[in-house]
């Protein structure tokens, strides 16, 4: 694999539409921007005049503040629409949502949504480079960008470590972002759920599936613990969160089958005692707060390099 | 095409320059180097290694990339981003005496973007310029403190600098 010099897309809509080398290139470049964040002043004047939305249609703190952040170190100027006390609630549909803001002539539009989907739709009308932060079940490209940068910080490499990616797989848009990126850079990856939380056709993607967490930690240089998202879970899909815990939680006693020096990573909002204990959570196999630090200089990559230009002679 | 400075010509002009900031600022008690990204950087080591060599002191040495500085970066909408590197200076500029090292001094739009990057570094006590190249064709109100060679040039030529650090052998080539 060589670095990739570009993106060949202006839009990041998901993990599965990017070549390996244009992942090394958004790592290398978040290499770069973390160092930004470590300067006595965290603001580069890189992307001034240039005009950056973020459309949240689903709740989210950390992602929206990671993203915000990124934008005001790059110097952008933005603006947030939350869902609550806008006109999504008066009934706008998303198209006429989409052209309204289209309108205002935003350089970027940031986008979170509940449909699968949504910012492909709005890729189709907008001239914006739009970037996807989360579009139902579907993808999380930046969140797995950052969990990749996070485990090439500690273990230096993807390729050839053993990642086990376990909880709410059915609901995780995380797990498909990452199960795309991590095969694509040549980690072996093994997902783990109940029977009712495991969604169909992992297997042909290259994943080691099984219901045993003992299975999936054993050898695991890097575990994956994904949140139980009751919100989307209309139907009985679990007997208790407590059976849930017992044969799906992430304990100190688990992490002696993992791999000496593995790591334990969660994207976030974690359920302390249903898919991971609070000893694990804060103990020394932990890198969710590297995580939430990394994933500024990651989307300041991603915005970035989605931001075109062309380079000159100095 | 021509050779304008071969390796021994280089290694001279550093040798001179490092005479020159040590007689221009009577020590090197407060001195420090940064190199612009990619050839200053080793540039500004072999300059660092000189001032040793005649002063016994290490100077301390940064590298600076300007990438997101540059002023001409979002000037089209769609095309490749320049690649940015990893900018390091571990060590404070405050109250310092800064030279700032870079191989070619051209329209003067990097060294423009490199103050404006130090500036959010700190408040040095100076900043001077040192380039190896000289090459004329100024765009803004900048000069340089210390020149390698000035070489006359026309803008349609281009001025190669290649390094043993980067590029295998020291040369100076103007081409076109």
């Amino acid at each position: 694999m060589t670095t990739a010099t570009t993106l060949r897309s202006r839009h990041l809509l998901g993990i599965r539409d990017l070549e390996a080398g244009e992942i090394d290139l958004i790592l290398e470049t978040a290499l770069a921007m973390k160092e930004v964040g470590a300067r006595p002043i965290k603001k580069v004047p890189t992307l001034r005049g240039r005009t950056v939305v973020n459309l949240f249609f689903e709740p989210s703190t950390r992602t929206r503040m990671s993203f915000e952040l990124a934008e005001k170190r790059l110097s952008a100027d933005t603006l947030g629409m939350t869902t609550t006390g806008s006109s999504v609630v008066k009934g706008e549909t998303l198209s006429d949502t989409a052209r309204t803001i289209e309108a205002m002539a935003p350089d970027m539009i940031v986008m979170r949504h509940a449909s699968s989907g949504a910012p492909h739709q709005l890729a189709r009308v907008c001239r914006a480079s739009i970037i996807n932060a989360g579009d139902g079940t579907h993808e999380h490209p930046t969140q797995a960008l950052l969990d990749a940068f996070t485990i090439r910080e500690r273990k230096g490499r993807l390729a050839g470590l053993r990642v086990a990616i376990i909880g709410d797989l059915i609901h995780s848009r995380v797990l498909r972002s990452n199960v795309w990126l991590l095969t694509k850079m040549g980690a072996q990856v093994v997902a783990c759920a109940p029977a009712t939380l495991m969604p169909a056709g992992l297997r042909e993607l290259g994943v080691e599936v099984t219901h045993e967490i003992d299975t999936a930690v054993e050898g695991a240089d890097v575990i994956m613990m994904l949140r139980v998202q009751h919100e989307r879970m209309h139907g009985l899909y679990l007997p208790s969160a407590r059976e849930y815990f017992t044969y799906f939680g992430l304990t100190p006693a688990r992490m002696r089958l993992a791999a000496p020096e593995a790591i334990v990573m969660h994207p976030g909002p974690m359920n302390r005692g249903v898919e991971i204990d609070s000893d694990v959570a804060d103990g020394p196999w932990s890198v969710i707060l590297d995580q939430v630090a990394n994933g500024v200089a990651v989307r300041m990559a991603v915005l970035y390099l989605l931001a075109g230009g062309e380079g000159g002679e100095g | 095409m021509a050779v304008v400075m071969d390796a021994d010509r280089v290694s001279r002009s550093l040798m001179r320059i490092a005479h020159e900031i040590l007689e221009r600022n009577r020590g090197v008690d407060d001195l420090a180097l940064v190199g612009i990204r990619a050839r200053g950087v080793p540039l500004a080591g072999r300059i660092a290694a000189a001032l040793k060599a005649l002063a016994g002191v290490d100077v301390p040495t940064g590298a600076l990339d300007i990438t997101l500085y540059r002023d001409d970066l979002m000037r089209h909408a769609v095309g490749p981003q320049p690649v940015i590197r990893r900018t390091e200076i571990p060590f404070s500029i405050d109250d310092r005496v800064i030279l700032l090292v870079d191989d070619v001094l051209y329209t003067g739009r990097t060294i423009r973007a490199a103050l404006d990057a130090l500036i959010d570094f700190g408040r040095p006590k100076a900043i001077q310029l040192v380039v190896l190249v000289d090459r004329g064709h100024r765009e803004l109100p900048i000069r340089a403190d210390y020149v390698g060679r000035n070489i006359p040039t026309s803008q349609q030529q281009s001025v190669q600098v290649r390094l043993v650090e980067l590029d295998g052998r020291d040369e100076v080539e103007v081409e076109g």
